[in-house]
């Protein structure tokens, strides 16, 4: 267990960016940002220019950190406190999980519960359940 | 332009993910974890994105159609099913263990940090499986059908 701050500015003003994002993608194109989404199309594209604009925005989303590097100094703290094993089988979980589910965080938790979609909500509440229990057992039952 | 302006829609969103804590699994393991290291952070990621998503949208959809394509593209199921919910919980159980959510993971590949490639190496397996086991379920009852 790693000890972090609490960051309610950075928090928000990251958030708040991440909505500008969103607003901004439904604008000009008319598509969700939802990384899942995104990044399925992407790997297994049904047109060429469906692939485009998914490479595009997966580029700009790369981009985002160097700008981070470029203006701080540094990049983005990533602290890990798990093992390489719990990295591994968690990727795996997570990549079938959002198959099935029909998106994440983003798809669901900001542009679905954005515009009330009810699927999108009982989406949001259900992983994050899954996540507060999954910590719950890691942290106070098994102890990784 | 179409295209710039996607691209900056994934710049903005990169940056917000790098600014916000989202991809530090630290972070996203201690907001869960009320009865340890608890760090609310996390929800005000969430709540700022809302709180700009939810009215941007709202004069958005206002519009006949987006400002460079001819419709907007939102889900067409309404269905909550037992794979909407399955899946979804699933997905926060692999959350819950590495720390990663798709959308915080895929922008910090730039960083070249190890355990965000592995992750990503081992999500995108995982896509590829739940794609595998999904049309071979489909595949399974079209035949029990035909019979």
């Amino acid at each position: 267990m790693i000890e972090t701050e609490f960051t309610p500015l950075a928090s928000a003003l990251g958030g708040a960016l991440i909505g500008l994002a969103s607003v901004l993608l439904m604008y000009v194109r008319g598509n969700v940002l939802g990384a899942t989404g995104i990044l399925a199309g992407f790997l297994q594209p049904s047109s060429s220019t469906d692939w485009s604009w998914r490479a595009t925005i997966l580029a700009g989303m790369l981009t985002g950190p160097l700008i981070f590097l470029a203006a701080t100094g540094g990049f983005p703290a990533i602290e890990v406190p798990v093992s390489t094993l719990s990295m591994i089988v968690g990727g795996l979980i997570v990549g079938v999980g959002v198959t099935y589910g029909s998106g994440c965080t983003s798809g669901h938790g900001v542009c679905g519960m954005a515009r009330f979609s009810p699927r999108s909500v009982v989406a949001t509440l259900t992983f994050m359940a899954g996540t507060a229990v999954m910590v719950f057992l890691t942290r106070h039952v098994i102890g990784l | 332009m179409k295209l710039f302006l996607t691209y900056l829609a994934g710049v903005v969103f990169g940056l917000g993910i790098a600014i916000s804590g989202m991809a530090n699994p630290a972070k996203v393991l201690n907001f869960f974890d009320v009865f340890g290291a608890w760090d609310p952070s996390l929800a005000f990621v969430m709540g700022a994105a809302l709180l700009v998503t939810a009215p941007g949208y709202m004069l958005v959809f206002k519009r006949p159609k987006p400002a460079f394509a001819e419709s907007f593209k939102l889900p067409g199921t309404r269905l909550i099913d037992r794979k909407l919910v399955l899946g979804s919980f699933t997905f926060g159980l692999g959350w819950g263990l590495a720390g990663f959510c798709p959308g915080a993971a895929l922008p910090v590949i730039s960083t070249g940090n190890p355990s965000v490639l592995i992750f990503t190496v081992s999500m995108v397996a995982g896509l590829f499986l739940a794609r595998w086991m999904i049309t071979n379920t489909a595949r399974r009852r079209d035949a029990a059908q035909a019979n």
